[in-house]
């Protein structure tokens, strides 16, 4: 990296707490009871990765991350959570088929856990010999308007789509009654 | 394994995004609102995107393919999340809650 040893330590560092933040994230956002909290662990979650994408050279990447994730969707589920008081009901008589769903979730979660594990130490990722770009923003501009322009198109058709949608699915019903 | 030099490692970076998969499916099996399904979905997004990125930046010959992928993932979640909620809201004036247990008008 550079040639200050005590360098390499600091990253490592800042590398594992990265990682601690997603895992201790992702751990609160789906076992929380209240759902707030819940809300809470997904946007500790994109910090994580979006630290995780800076140590993968795509300071670009980790920006949106949290303009989008953190400043738009965590936003946009907390006024949903004020405006619908979705959490859950106390727990009725319905205890033992809560442990079994639980207990089966826990199962197939681990289940697919450890086995994409496994396939993904098991194989062999070979590094690119040569490289076409440096992945640099500049890089990315150029792709997204020549090899990748009608994609970009589409994207903006389907948040064009996804905006009157949710306008028209959320207007009726809006009358004080 | 180096931990000193964990971060330029692929190894990682796939673990921690099978584990992401694995939490919200977990989660997606185990809520029982809504909401919390779609922060589980979530989570599921934010999987995909991490796998996409260690590989892009580790195995592909053009880094900047991975990182538009990325980005359009992230669009995607954005408009799959305001279509949801929308969705949500219209439930919870229809019925006055947003149990799914409650929303089961068509089964007979």
């Amino acid at each position: 990296m550079s040639s200050l040893p005590i360098a390499e330590y600091i990253a490592a560092v800042i590398f594992f707490f990265c990682v601690a933040t997603t895992v201790v994230g992702a751990l609160i956002a789906v076992l929380a009871t209240r759902i707030i909290r819940s809300v809470c662990g997904l946007m500790i979650c994109c910090l994580g990765i979006a630290g995780l994408y800076y140590f993968l050279h795509s300071p670009f990447l980790a920006l949106m991350e949290i303009l989008i994730y953190i400043g738009a969707v965590c936003v946009t589920i907390m006024f949903t959570v004020m405006l619908a008081e979705p959490d859950e009901p106390a727990c009725e008589k319905a205890r033992g088929a809560a442990v079994l769903w639980g207990a089966a979730a826990l199962a197939v979660g681990a289940a697919i856990c450890w086995g994409l594990s496994r396939l993904s130490l098991a194989g062999k990722w070979t590094p690119a010999v040569t490289l076409v770009n440096d992945g640099s923003v500049e890089a990315i501009g150029v792709s997204l308007l020549t090899t990748y322009s009608m994609a970009f198109e589409l994207i903006s058709l389907v948040l064009l789509v996804a905006i009157i949608g949710a306008l028209v699915i959320a207007r009726p019903g809006r009358r004080q009654s | 394994m180096n931990l000193l030099h964990a971060y330029d490692q692929v190894d990682i970076y796939l673990v921690l995004a099978a584990f992401l998969l694995a939490t919200g499916v977990f989660g997606l099996i185990r809520r029982r609102t809504l909401i919390g399904m779609l922060i589980s979905g979530e989570l599921i997004f934010s999987a995909a995107s991490l796998n996409f990125m260690a590989l892009n930046h580790f195995a592909a010959p053009d880094p900047a393919a991975g990182q538009i992928f990325v980005l359009f993932i992230m669009g995607l979640a954005a408009a799959e999340v305001a279509i949801a909620l929308s969705i949500i809201i219209a439930v919870y004036r229809n019925y006055r809650s947003i149990n799914p247990r409650n929303l089961s008008e068509l089964n007979s």
